[in-house]
């Protein structure tokens, strides 16, 4: 199983029925392939949809029906359409349950940076401001690393996106809560060691005795 | 009477004009319009949108043919050449959270001073603004964005005016309608009064100043 498949699996785990769940670009959106089988959720665009669904089938495609990224997306039964300004009071006014988003760094303290680097990068927040601010719970999807540089530092040296501290951290070798203003190591990837983590983290977890496996297939 | 050909909605448009324009990622954009300020070769003009969309696409085009000097947006990801205009100092871009920037352009068009958010607060977001605590929170306020002109896109528009969205190519657009001095609206069918049921009417026809016929 790749890096990218391990996270979205495991993200999938946390979505309950019933939940407004916004996914972001990359990793994120393949969360969606892996709704387990009882679970319906609905899936924000923040273009102004709930409701969307998976790739229209051939010759299906809408070009007023797009996903957050403008590729076309299909609409579940009970799906809804509305304005920007009704998506972002979605996302701020706390109605969002959860959403997941990609991460370029994020810190001891939980805080996350994912919009910038400056000097080189800089695609802007979109967004990802408003819904780390507003969603009421947070998971992060990135790899562990970036060309081998720890991504979970002590502290930000990014931009930050959100003065808001993120709930969960899921990278292919490890799933990482915020507890009392602190980061705990919950789980590692199988055939993932607890050292190998730590090797790959420079902020400090907190480490259970027991730490579990990962409970993907 | 609103109807205006193409040619002669678009020369109403000065350079230097600032342009708040509907659309995601190009889908709700007026395309035409774009195609038409390229051909018509304006320049210096200020664009107010949720971003630049992709090059050949919508707002893309505008950038593409560099008669864009200032960009407000809140995302320029996809568009490869308008990080290579921002990062040239041919572009001037201010990245705005898309939550904050449809509420400014909000404000803008239903004269409100400001809206209060939590969003950016202990970001970089914040520079330059005033943070104001209400019941124990900290909100930046943030001010309204007007515009010489709005360019909207409606899937229909009645002969008055009336306009209607649809699906994901609403985004920015009642917004943007409201915020412009000057409202040009584009549709893909333009239909007779009574075919937009009163309820469905997204964008009043008093707002619109400019119906662009359709070919």
């Amino acid at each position: 199983m790749n890096a990218q498949t391990i996270i979205a699996k495991r993200i999938a785990l946390e979505l309950r029925s019933g939940m407004l769940v916004n996914l972001g670009i990359g990793i994120p959106t393949l969360v969606a392939n892996y709704v387990p089988d009882g679970i319906q959720v609905y899936f924000q665009s923040e273009n102004g949809l709930i409701g969307t669904g998976p790739v229209p089938e051939e010759g299906f495609a809408h070009p007023k029906l797009t996903d957050a990224g403008g590729k076309a997306v299909s609409a579940l039964p009970g799906a809804c359409t509305f304005d920007s300004a009704v998506s972002f009071g979605l996302i701020r006014g706390g109605h969002v349950d959860m959403t997941v988003l990609g991460g370029l760094q994020v810190d001891a303290a939980g805080l996350l940076a994912n919009w910038m680097i400056p000097g080189k990068m800089v695609p802007g927040m979109g967004g990802a401001m408003d819904l780390v601010t507003g969603a009421k719970r947070v998971v992060v999807a990135m790899q562990h690393t970036a060309k081998g540089k720890p991504k979970i530092v002590p502290k930000c040296n990014l931009p930050l996106t959100s003065a808001r501290p993120v709930d969960l951290i899921v990278t292919e070798m490890a799933v990482l809560a915020l507890s009392d203003g602190r980061l705990k190591l919950m789980e590692i990837a199988p055939g993932v060691s607890v050292e190998q983590v730590l090797a790959a983290t420079e902020a400090e977890l907190e480490v259970p005795a027991d730490v579990p496996v990962m409970p993907i297939r | 009477m609103k109807r205006i050909s193409l040619e002669d909605a678009v020369a109403l448009i000065p350079n230097g004009a600032s342009l708040v324009i509907g659309g995601f990622m190009g889908v709700g954009t007026p395309e035409r319009i774009c195609d038409e300020l390229v051909r018509q070769g304006k320049r210096d003009l200020t664009v107010i949108a949720n971003d630049t969309a992709l090059p050949g696409v919508g707002i893309g085009k505008l950038i593409t043919a560099g008669l864009v000097r200032k960009a407000i947006v809140s995302h320029i990801g996809l568009n490869p050449e308008t990080q290579q205009q921002k990062i040239a100092g041919t572009l001037e871009v201010e990245l705005v959270p898309q939550g904050t920037l449809i509420e400014r352009i909000r404000c803008g068009g239903y004269g409100l001073g400001g809206v209060l958010t939590p969003t950016g607060v202990g970001t970089l977001a914040e520079e330059g603004k005033r943070k104001i605590e209400v019941e124990g929170s900290e909100y930046l306020l943030e001010t309204p964005i007007k515009a010489d002109f709005a360019l909207v896109h409606a899937m229909f528009a009645d002969y008055t005016g009336n306009l209607r969205y649809v699906l994901t190519a609403r985004n920015f657009n009642p917004m943007a309608a409201m915020a412009g001095a000057t409202v040009i609206a584009t549709a893909d069918h333009i239909v007779p009064v009574g075919v937009i049921p009163p309820d469905d009417v997204m964008t009043p026809a008093v707002i619109v100043d400019h119906l662009v016929a359709n070919l």
